[in-house]
C-alpha cells in the first residue's frame, strides 16, 4: 500500500520517477506549420480495420474533404489535410516498418487551404446517442494518445456494467511530451465540450479530469470552466510514471483496479485523452474532420524545438526541417522516450495518433554493457503491474515463452518500460517482453 | 568508410535510462566495507590488513583467470570479486594463516561464483562458500581467537598469520598470553556464553569492544556502513531488517522461557557476525529471493536459523550455516511468494 495515498495524495503503488524534460517546450505555445509540398496519408491509422480511398489519381480535392471512408464501424473516415491533387494511391513507408497503402497528395501552392465549408452545422444537443455517436465516427477521431482506438467504439459500452465514470487523462506522464499541456492550457472551452458530448454517448453521470500535480497552471486554468452542478471536476495526481496508464489513473483517482485481460469498461468506467476530447469538441458540432493535430517536437540537437500545430501526413523530414534540426547521429521517436515507437526513415509520415517527434542523441541509452541479472529486486519495486521482470527477464533469455505467460502474468505487460529505465545490468527487458509475446501469438496461432 | 562501420542497430522503447551499472553499486559496496576494514586493522593490526589484502587479491586474481581460462573478457573491474574477497576476510579470525585465506578466496570464486557462471547465477554467497570451505578444513585456525587492541599489533604479526604453506600455524595460546590485557581466555563472546554461561555486556557488543572475527565486531559501525549503502539505494533494507527481526523474535521466545538459562534477544542482535551478516552478507542481491513477501521469509528463516543452531548446534557461530541454507532455499521460497498483480481476478486466487 501506497503511504501517499494515505495522506489523500492520489497515486498508485511502484513506479518510478523519471527526468521529464518538459520545460524545454511546455511553455511554447502552439504555432501552426506551413503546409508540407507533399502530403502522405495513409490507410490504415486506426486500430481496427483500415479505411477505404475514394479518390482516384489526377482528382483535385479540398483540404476537410473525405479521401477514405470508414470500412464498417471499427473502422474512421480519413479526409484530405490539404487542398491538392492526388498524386498516387500507392505503397509507402511506413513508421511501423512495413508498406502500407496511402494516398499522396501534392500540395496546391495558390489555393487559399481553406477548410471546406459544411452546410449542416451539428447542434450536439439535440442528437440522439447514436446519431451522436455516428457523427463522432465521421469527424475520423481515434484515441490520440498513442492508442488510435477509434473513438465512438469506445463510446458505444457494450459491457454490462453501466458507465459511472467518464476519467479524461490529462496525465501526460512521458517525458519531453508538452502536447497534452497545451491543449489544456489552449483549448479549455473545446475539452469541456468534448467531455460533455462523450457523456452524454456514454451516459455516464460524472467526469473525472485527471492532471499530475507537475502542472498546476492547468489546474488552474481550467477551474473556472468547470459546470457548477459538479458533474465534471478535476483532480491533481501525483507526477509519477506511467501515471498516464489508464489501469494507473483508475487507481490514482478511484482506486478501482481494472481486471487483468479486461477492459476498463468492465468496471463502469471510460478512459479518454484529453487532446481526444478537445477534438471532439472543436469538430462534432461543426460536423468537420480530423486533419490536423498539435504535435511536440523536442529532443537533441533542434534549434527550434516547440509545440506546432500540423497537418496529418506531412513527412518527418518536413517537419524536422521546421524545428532545426542540425543533423548528426540521432534516433528518430515518434511518441515519447518510454513508449514511442521508432522510425526507420525521414520520409514516414505522421499520422493521427501521433503526439510527438522526439530526436535523441546524447540522451539516448547506449546498449553496449548488457551484464547478467543480479537481482536487485528494482524492477520489482518499479513495476506498475507488480510483476516479476526480473524472473520473467530470466526465463526469457531462456526461451521459456510459455511459462512467462502462463506462471508470470506476461500478458499483463503493457511495455511501459520502467523495468529497464531502472535495470542497473542494462538488460533491455521489454523488448526480450515483446519478443516473448511475439512467439506467444504464433504458438496460439499454431494450436487454433 | 569500411563496410563494417555501417551498422543498424535495432532498438524499441524505452529509449531513455537512469539506473547506477552493476560495477557502481559494487564499487559503493567496496566503499562502505573500507570503514570496516579500517577498524579491524585498527583493532587488530597488521595481521588484519595481510588478512584483508590476501583473500581480496586471491578472490580478484581467481576471477580473472578463470575469465581467461573461458576466453571472456575480465570481470574484476566489476569489483564484485573485491567484494566477496573483502568480505571473506571479514569473517576470518585476525590471525588466520595467510595461505589458508588464500586458498578460501579462491575457493569463494571458483566454487562459489565462477563454477556457477559467474556474477547473477551463483546460488549461494561466495563469500560464505569460502568461509564454509575453510571452517571445514583447518578448523583448528578458524576457531583460534586473538585479543583486540594488543600492545604492538601495529608492529608484529600474530604468529599464526605468517604459516608457512601447507605447514600448521604456530600456536598463538603463548602470545596471547603476552599481550592481553586483562586475562584474556581466547574466546569470543559466543563461545563465553556457550561454554561457560558467561555473558557479555551488550554495550561492549555493539560498539565492538570484544574479540572476534576481523570485521564483524563493531554493530555500530556496520550499522552506519550499511545505512550509507541504503540511502545510495544499493542495498535492500528489507533483509537486514528482516534477519534481525527473525532473530530478536526466536531469541525472544526462549529467553522468555528461561532467562537463567538462554541469553537476551540484544545479545544475540548484537554479538558474534550476526550484525555484519544481515547487514552485508544475507542482502547479497543474487543469492536472496526477488520478492517482497520472499525477502521477508528468507530474513526472517535466517534470523530464526541462526538463534537454532547457536542455542541446541554444536558451533559457536551459525550464521554462516544459516545464510547458505537461506540461499538454497531461495528458489522454492520465490516459487511460492510471487507477487499479486494488479487487477488480478479472483478466479485465479481461488485456483492456487
Amino acid at each position: 500500500m501506497n503511504l501517499l495515498k494515505l495522506f489523500g495524495k492520489k497515486t498508485f503503488p511502484h513506479g518510478i520517477h523519471l527526468e521529464e524534460y518538459k520545460e524545454e517546450t511546455s511553455a511554447k505555445a502552439t504555432r501552426r506549420l506551413p503546409f508540407a509540398p507533399e502530403i502522405i496519408v495513409p490507410l490504415a491509422q486506426n486500430i481496427g480495420r483500415p479505411a477505404k480511398a475514394i479518390v482516384f489519381k489526377g482528382q483535385h480535392v479540398t483540404r476537410g474533404e473525405v479521401i477514405a471512408e470508414a470500412d464498417g464501424f471499427m473502422s474512421v473516415p480519413i479526409h484530405a489535410p490539404v487542398t491538392g491533387t492526388i498524386k498516387a494511391v500507392d505503397l509507402v513507408k511506413t513508421a511501423e516498418g512495413g508498406k502500407q497503402l496511402a494516398i499522396i497528395i501534392t500540395t496546391s501552392l495558390n489555393s487559399g487551404q481553406h477548410v471546406l465549408a459544411t452546410d449542416n452545422v451539428i447542434d450536439y444537443e439535440q442528437l440522439s446517442r447514436e446519431e451522436l455517436i455516428k457523427a463522432v465516427q465521421n469527424t475520423g477521431i481515434v484515441g490520440l494518445g498513442g492508442a488510435a482506438f477509434p473513438s465512438h467504439v469506445k463510446m458505444t459500452s457494450t459491457a454490462d456494467v453501466p458507465i459511472h465514470t467518464l476519467l479524461v487523462n490529462g496525465c501526460e506522464c512521458e517525458p519531453f511530451l508538452t502536447t497534452d499541456h497545451r491543449v489544456m492550457l489552449e483549448r479549455i472551452e473545446q475539452l469541456i465540450r468534448g467531455i460533455h458530448i462523450a457523456m452524454k454517448c456514454l451516459d455516464a453521470p460524472k467526469a473525472i479530469i485527471g492532471i499530475e500535480d507537475n502542472k498546476l497552471d492547468v489546474l488552474q486554468e481550467i477551474k473556472p470552466h468547470l459546470p457548477s452542478d459538479g458533474s465534471i471536476t478535476n483532480e491533481a495526481v501525483v507526477t509519477k510514471y506511467p501515471q498516464g496508464a489508464q489501469k494507473m489513473l483508475a487507481y490514482s483517482l478511484l482506486g478501482i483496479e481494472i481486471p487483468s485481460g479486461g477492459r476498463s469498461s468492465a468496471v463502469g468506467l471510460a478512459i479518454f485523452n484529453v487532446a481526444t476530447l478537445a477534438k471532439i469538441g472543436l469538430l462534432v458540432p461543426e460536423n468537420q474532420g480530423y486533419i490536423e493535430r498539435i504535435i511536440t517536437i523536442t529532443g537533441d540537437n533542434l534549434t527550434n524545438p516547440g509545440n506546432y500545430l500540423a497537418p496529418i501526413g506531412t513527412p518527418l523530414r518536413f517537419l524536422l526541417d521546421h524545428a532545426g534540426f542540425m543533423g548528426g547521429e540521432a534516433s528518430l521517436i515518434l511518441g515519447g522516450p518510454m513508449m514511442g515507437m521508432p522510425a526507420h526513415s525521414l520520409d514516414v509520415p505522421i499520422t493521427k495518433a501521433t503526439g510527438a517527434v522526439l530526436v535523441l542523441d546524447e540522451r539516448l541509452t547506449k546498449h553496449n554493457d548488457i551484464s547478467p541479472c543480479i537481482k536487485c529486486t528494482r524492477c520489482l519495486q518499479a513495476c506498475p503491474i507488480n510483476l516479476n521482470p526480473s524472473e520473467l527477464g530470466l526465463l526469457a533469455a531462456k526461451r521459456r515463452y510459455q511459462e512467462m505467460e502462463e506462471t508470470y502474468h506476461l500478458d499483463d505487460c503493457f511495455e511501459c518500460g520502467c523495468c529497464s529505465y531502472v535495470c542497473p545490468s542494462n538488460i533491455p527487458l521489454v523488448q526480450y517482453f515483446r519478443i516473448a509475446k511475439a512467439f506467444n501469438r504464433e504458438r496460439h496461432l499454431q494450436v487454433d | 568508410m569500411a563496410k563494417s562501420d555501417f551498422k543498424i542497430d535495432i532498438r524499441t522503447s524505452p529509449y531513455i535510462r537512469k539506473a547506477p551499472t552493476v560495477a557502481q553499486i559494487m564499487r559503493n559496496v567496496v566503499y562502505a566495507l573500507l570503514p570496516l576494514a579500517a577498524y579491524s586493522v585498527y583493532q587488530f593490526g597488521i595481521s588484519a590488513l595481510a588478512l584483508l589484502l590476501a583473500t581480496t587479491l586471491s578472490c580478484m586474481a581467481t576471477e580473472h583467470f578463470f575469465c581467461w581460462m573461458s576466453g571472456k573478457k575480465s570481470t574484476i573491474l566489476d569489483a564484485s570479486a573485491a567484494v566477496s574477497g573483502l568480505l571473506l576476510a571479514m569473517t576470518l579470525p585476525p590471525g588466520f594463516p595467510l595461505w589458508m585465506a588464500a586458498i578460501a578466496g579462491f575457493t569463494a570464486i571458483a566454487m562459489g561464483k565462477t563454477l556457477f557462471g559467474g556474477l547473477g547465477f551463483n546460488v549461494f554467497n561466495p563469500a560464505l562458500v569460502g568461509r564454509a570451505f575453510v571452517q571445514a578444513a583447518f578448523p583448528v585456525s578458524i576457531t583460534t581467537w586473538t585479543p583486540e587492541l594488543a600492545v604492538n599489533r601495529f608492529v608484529e604479526f600474530i604468529p599464526s598469520t605468517l604459516a608457512l604453506p601447507f605447514m600448521k600455524p604456530a600456536a598463538t595460546a603463548e602470545w596471547t598470553a603476552q599481550v592481553a590485557v586483562d586475562g584474556f581466555s581466547g574466546a569470543t563472546p559466543l563461545a563465553l556464553m556457550k561454554f561457560q554461561g558467561i555473558m557479555t555486556d551488550a554495550y561492549d557488543l555493539f560498539i565492538g569492544n570484544v574479540a572476534g572475527s576481523a570485521g564483524e565486531t563493531s554493530s555500530l559501525l556496520i550499522l552506519v556502513c550499511g545505512a550509507y549503502l541504503v540511502y545510495k539505494n544499493m542495498l535492500d533494507w528489507r533483509i537486514p531488517a528482516a534477519v534481525i527481526f527473525g532473530t530478536v523474535i526466536s531469541a525472544e521466545l526462549f529467553y522468555f522461557l528461561d532467562p537463567s538459562k538462554y541469553p537476551s534477544p540484544a545479545f544475540m542482535v548484537f554479538s558474534g557476525g550476526l550484525m555484519f551478516a544481515a547487514v552485508f552478507m544475507a542482502s547479497d542481491m543474487v543469492a536472496s529471493p526477488v520478492t517482497p513477501l520472499g525477502i521477508f521469509v528468507f530474513g526472517f528463516l535466517v534470523g530464526a536459523l541462526t538463534v537454532i543452531i547457536r542455542l541446541f548446534g554444536g558451533l559457536t557461530e551459525a550464521v554462516m550455516y544459516a545464510i547458505l541454507f537461506g540461499n538454497a532455499a531461495t528458489p522454492i521460497i520465490e516459487t511460492y511468494t510471487q507477487p499479486r498483480i494488479y487487477g488480478a481476478r479472483k478466479k485465479a486466487k481461488e485456483k492456487s
